[in-house]
C-alpha cells in the first residue's frame, strides 16, 4: 500500500493521530521518534505547568509535557491507553508530550487540508497558534499540530 | 598530495612553536645575551618554516622566514636584542597566530601579507647588520641575472621567477654538489591527454631527482590548466642527457629545453661525477627533503583550499594523549572483560545455586575496574593550565607599554589539571580578571611610589587543587576596591536604594561588581572600562560549574577567586529523601550532616538558623523551595545536610537520606524552564530519574 501511495501524490505526508479527549490531533510523524507507554515521571520544581517533569528513556533524560495542561484541558486521568510520543525536533534533544490515545498514522494529502482561519474563533487565539491546518480524513477533522509551536514556548506568555 | 590529513598536528605543532617562540623572547628581551634561549628561538622558528612550507602556507613561510633571518643575525651576535626589535617580533607572532587562526578556521591561510611587519623586519635587519641581511637575497641574482643574456625565446626557464626559499634550496644543492637544471618541456600540440604526459614526466623527472619549482603549478598542470609547455627546475645528480633522455621517452613529447642553471660549476661537476656519486648519494636524503618540502607545498594548497570551500570547521577539537593513559585504559577494559566473564561463570555456574559470596566479590571487583576506569578517562581529558596561562606573561607585557605602568606577572601552579572543556573556556574570564587587575586594580607608578609600595606593580595568579575543585586566584596588590565609591556608583545608576547601601555588608557591595553594566573605572580605557566585564566573567564561569567572588583590603590590593569543579560528567553525590521524591546533592559541596532538635532554630531577622558549634548558619527548608508537600507533622528533630560554597555555610532541611551514590549528570534538556536550583538529573540504579541540587545556588 505504501507504494501506491508514494507514487499518487508527492505532497502527500504521513501523521500520527492521537486524542486528546474527543479531539483528535495529528502529529508530523517526521518528528516522532518514538511512543512509549506511560512510565514514572520524575517531577521538576519551578519548571512550566504543563512540564510533568522527565522521564529516563533508556539511559536518556527526557522532559516530558500534558499536551491536555498546555492545551487548558482538564488534567489526564493515566488510562492504559495513555502514552508519551517522544518528538525529536533537532537531535540531541528530545521532548516528550502525553496524549491520551494514540490512533493510527494516516496520509494526508494537501487537498485533503485546510488552513487555518485566525478570525473563526478569536477567544482561542492561544489554541490556534499550535496549529497548522486542519485534515479531513474518514469523514473525521484531524487538528494538524504545529509541533514547534506546541514545544518551543514564546516568551510573551506568562505561565 | 593531499597534506589536510596533517592540518590536525600541524595547528597543534605551529601552536607549540609560537608559544615557545613567545616564552623565549620574554627572556630574551631580559637576558638579552642567553645563548640557550636564542638557540631553543631559532630551532623554533625554523621548523615553523618549515612546517608553513610543507603544508604550502607560503605567507606564513615567507614571515617565519624573515623571521628566523633576524634569530639568525642575533644568533650569530650580529644583532644585538633592543625593545624594538621584540616589538616588532611580537607583532610576527600576532601576525603568525592570525594566520593559524584563519587556518583552523578555513584550512586556508587567507591573504594578508603582513607587508608592514615584513618590511620592518628587513629594515631593523639591515639597520643591526648592515649589508649583511641583502646578502642571503642577493646571491642566487647573478645565477638569475646571467640566464636573460642567453635566453632564447623557448627556453623559458631562464625566465622563471624564483622564490626566496627556493633560490635557497638551489643554493644548499649546488652546495652540495648536485646539477640544477631548467627544463622547459613542449608537449605534441595534436596531445589529447596532455596532463597525463605532463604527469609521467614529473615521474620520470622526480626518479632522477627533485623537483624543485614548477611554472605552472603542479596541481593546475593536473587540471590540464596550461597550454603544451611547462617549465620545471630539477636537482638532480645526473647528467643533462640522462634527464633529457628520460623525458623524451615519455610519448607525445614534442621538444625538450634544457640546461644548468649555473655554468661555472659544471665542469668540476663532470670530472668528478663518478667519484662523487657514492658521496652524493649520501648526502641527498638530507639536501632533498627541504627541496622535497617546497616542492610538495604547491600542490598541496590547492586541496587544501578546495576542501576549506565544502566544509567550513575543518579541524576536529583533539586532545593529545599521553601513551601511558592509553594503555592504562586499555588494561582496564581487559580487566572490564574479565570482570564481566567473572558475573557470567558466577551466573551460570552450579546451576541456580548462585554462590552469593564469589557473586559479591565479582561485583566488588567490577566496581573496582568502574571506579578506575573513571578516573583514567578523566584523566585523559584533563589537561595542565599552562596551556592557557602560559600567553599571559606576554599579555601583561604589552599591558605594560599600553598602560604605561610598570607591573609583574607572577604564576604558580600552571601544572594544576583540568578537564578539557574547562581548559577551552577559562582562558578569556582569566584574560579579563587580569586586564581588570592591570588597568583598574595597580595604581600608577608615581602614586605607588607616593604610597610608599614598591613601584612594580605586582600581579598574582595561583592555581592549585582544593579537594573536588580546582581554585584559580588572580591577585594584585594594588589599590583595592573602594567600597564607598562603588555603593556610591551603585546608588547614582539606580541599582540600589540608599536604605539598601546602608544595610549591605562589604561582601554585598562587591558582589555589585558582578551585576551586569556596572563598570568603575573613571574613564573608560582601551583595555576594559566598558562596563561589559565581571558580569561576563561570572556567568562564563558558572556556566562551567564554578563560581567566582572578590576579596579586597583597601590599599592592599584584590583578589579574585575561581573555583571550578575537577570533572564534569560523573560526581559523588548525597541521594536525599523529600516526601516521596529523590534528590542528589553533590558530595563536594557537603561539609556535615546534623540531626538538629526542632528546639534548637532561632531565629534573626525571622529567617530560621542554626547555632552549630559556635557558626550560625541559615537553614534552607527544601520541602518548601522544590514545591514538595510538607510532612504531616514536624518532628522532633530535623535531618540537616550543612553544604557549602566557598567560605558561606547552608543548612538543607531534609526528610530522610538515602546514602552516597557514584551519579552521571544528565542535562534535563532546553525545553524545561529549569531552574537554578536543578543542575541537572541522574539515573539512578532502578532506572529512576532524580534530580540535582546545586547547592551553590542555596547558598
Amino acid at each position: 500500500m505504501a507504494e501506491a501511495t508514494e507514487n499518487e501524490i508527492i505532497d502527500e505526508r504521513q501523521y500520527i493521530v492521537v486524542k486528546l479527549g474527543e479531539e483528535q490531533f495529528g502529529i508530523d510523524i517526521k518528528y516522532v521518534d518514538n511512543i512509549v507507554r506511560m512510565q514514572r515521571i520524575t517531577r521538576v520544581p519551578k519548571a512550566q505547568h504543563y512540564f510533568k517533569g522527565v522521564i529516563n528513556l533508556r539511559g536518556e533524560v527526557i522532559p516530558v509535557m500534558s499536551l491536555r495542561l498546555k492545551f487548558g484541558l482538564k488534567e489526564e486521568e493515566y488510562k492504559n491507553s495513555t502514552r508519551i510520543i517522544i518528538i525529536k525536533l533537532e537531535p540531541q534533544s528530545a521532548i516528550g508530550i502525553i496524549v491520551d490515545e494514540v490512533r493510527e498514522v494516516v496520509n494526508l494529502s494537501s487537498d485533503n487540508m485546510e488552513k487555518v482561519q485566525y478570525d473563526a474563533t478569536g477567544a482561542n487565539d492561544d489554541k490556534l497558534r499550535y496549529l497548522s491546518g486542519i485534515g479531513k480524513h474518514n469523514n473525521g477533522l484531524i487538528s494538524i499540530l504545529n509541533i514547534a509551536n506546541v514545544i518551543i514556548e514564546k516568551e510573551e506568555r506568562a505561565v | 598530495m593531499d597534506v589536510s590529513q596533517y592540518l590536525d598536528i600541524f595547528i597543534d605543532e605551529t601552536k607549540e612553536h609560537i608559544q615557545s617562540l613567545s616564552d623565549h623572547l620574554m627572556i630574551l628581551e631580559k637576558e638579552p645575551d642567553n645563548e640557550d634561549t636564542i638557540n631553543e628561538i631559532f630551532r623554533a622558528a625554523h621548523s615553523l618554516k618549515g612546517m608553513a612550507g610543507t603544508m604550502g602556507f607560503t605567507r606564513m613561510q615567507r614571515l617565519t622566514h624573515d623571521m628566523e633571518n633576524v634569530f639568525s643575525e642575533i644568533r650569530s651576535g650580529n644583532m644585538t636584542v633592543k625593545s624594538n626589535l621584540v616589538d616588532i617580533l611580537f607583532r610576527g607572532l600576532d601576525a603568525l597566530e592570525e594566520y593559524l587562526s584563519t587556518i583552523q578556521q578555513t584550512s586556508s591561510e587567507g591573504t594578508e601579507d603582513n607587508e608592514d611587519i615584513i618590511n620592518d623586519l628587513n629594515a631593523v635587519l639591515q639597520e643591526g647588520t648592515g649589508k649583511e641581511a641583502e646578502k642571503p637575497a642577493e646571491q642566487p641574482k647573478p645565477a638569475a641575472s646571467s640566464a636573460p643574456a642567453s635566453a632564447s625565446e623557448k627556453e623559458k626557464f631562464r625566465s622563471i621567477k624564483l622564490q626566496e626559499y627556493e633560490r635557497n634550496v638551489i643554493e644548499k644543492a649546488k652546495n652540495e654538489n648536485q646539477n640544477v637544471f631548467g627544463i622547459t618541456v613542449y608537449i605534441a600540440e595534436n596531445c589529447i591527454l596532455k596532463a597525463a604526459r605532463a604527469f609521467l614526466v614529473f615521474k620520470a623527472l622526480e626518479e632522477l631527482g627533485e623537483v624543485v619549482k614548477s611554472e605552472p603549478e603542479i596541481q593546475d598542470i593536473e587540471d590540464e590548466k596550461f597550454e603544451f609547455d611547462f617549465t620545471v627546475i630539477l636537482l638532480t645528480k645526473n647528467e643533462a642527457d640522462a634527464v633529457k633522455e628520460a623525458i623524451l621517452n615519455v610519448s607525445e613529447i614534442a621538444e625538450v629545453y634544457l640546461d644548468k642553471l649555473t655554468v661555472d660549476e659544471a665542469p668540476a661537476e663532470v670530472a668528478q661525477a663518478p667519484a662523487q656519486e657514492e658521496k652524493k648519494k649520501e648526502e641527498k636524503p638530507a639536501a632533498a627533503a627541504p627541496a622535497k618540502a617546497a616542492a610538495q607545498a604547491k600542490p598541496a594548497a590547492a586541496p587544501a583550499k578546495a576542501g576549506a570551500e565544502k566544509k567550513k570547521a575543518v579541524v576536529n577539537r583533539s586532545v593529545r594523549v599521553d601513551i601511558e593513559k592509553l594503555d592504562v585504559l586499555m588494561n582496564l577494559v581487559s580487566e572490564l572483560i574479565i570482570a564481566k566473564n567473572g558475573l557470567i561463570s558466577v551466573g551460570s555456574g552450579e546451576s541456580g545455586q548462585r554462590n552469593d559470596s564469589s557473586f559479591n566479590e565479582q561485583i566488588e571487583y567490577l566496581e573496582r575496574v568502574t571506579t578506575n576506569l573513571h578516573e583514567s578517562v578523566m584523566k585523559v581529558r584533563m589537561m595542565p593550565i599552562e596551556s592557557v596561562v602560559s600567553k599571559f606573561p606576554r599579555l601583561i607585557r604589552d599591558l605594560n607599554k599600553k598602560l604605561n605602568k610598570k607591573m609583574e606577572l607572577f604564576m604558580t601552579g600552571e601544572e594544576t589539571e583540568l578537564d578539557r572543556t574547562v581548559i577551552d573556556e577559562i582562558g578569556d574570564p582569566l584574560m579579563h580578571l587580569l586586564r581588570n587587575a592591570a588597568d583598574h586594580g595597580l595604581e600608577s607608578n608615581e602614586e605607588r611610589v607616593r604610597m610608599g609600595k614598591p613601584e612594580v606593580g605586582s600581579i598574582f595568579l595561583d592555581a592549585y587543587q582544593d579537594g573536588n575543585n580546582v581554585v584559580i586566584d588572580v591577585r594584585d596588590d594594588g589599590a583595592g576596591i573602594n567600597i564607598e565609591k562603588v555603593k556610591k556608583k551603585a546608588i547614582e545608576k539606580g541599582t540600589i536604594t540608599e536604605e539598601q547601601a546602608e544595610s549591605m555588608t562589604d561582601k554585598d557591595v562587591i558582589d555589585l561588581l558582578f551585576r551586569p553594566s556596572f563598570s568603575t573605572a573613571e574613564k573608560v580605557s582601551d583595555v576594559s572600562g566598558r562596563g561589559v566585564g565581571l558580569d561576563v566573567v561570572k556567568s562564563k564561569i558558572e556556566g562551567l560549574g564554578g563560581d567566582v567572588e572578590a576579596k579586597t583590603v583597601l590599599g592592599e590590593g584584590t583578589t579574585f577567586t575561581i573555583r571550578l569543579p575537577l570533572t564534569l560528567a560523573i560526581i559523588q553525590a548525597l541521594m536525599v529523601e523529600l516526601g516521596n521524591e529523590k534528590y542528589a546533592i553533590p558530595l563536594n559541596s557537603v561539609q556535615t550532616i546534623e540531626d538538629v532538635p526542632c528546639t534548637d532554630i532561632k531565629y534573626v531577622q525571622s529567617s530560621e538558623v542554626i547555632n552549630l558549634r559556635g557558626t550560625v548558619i541559615p537553614l534552607v527548608r527544601l520541602d518548601a523551595i522544590l514545591d514538595v508537600a510538607p510532612r504531616e507533622e514536624e518532628p522532633e528533630s530535623l535531618t540537616v545536610v550543612i553544604v557549602s560554597k566557598g567560605e558561606k555555610l547552608a543548612g538543607l532541611v531534609v526528610d530522610n537520606l538515602i546514602g552516597q551514590n557514584e551519579i552521571v549528570i544528565k542535562s534535563i534538556g532546553k525545553y524545561i524552564n529549569n531552574n537554578k536550583m536543578i543542575s541537572g538529573a541522574a539515573i539512578l540504579g532502578d532506572g529512576e530519574v532524580a534530580l540535582i541540587i546545586d547547592a551553590n545556588t542555596l547558598v
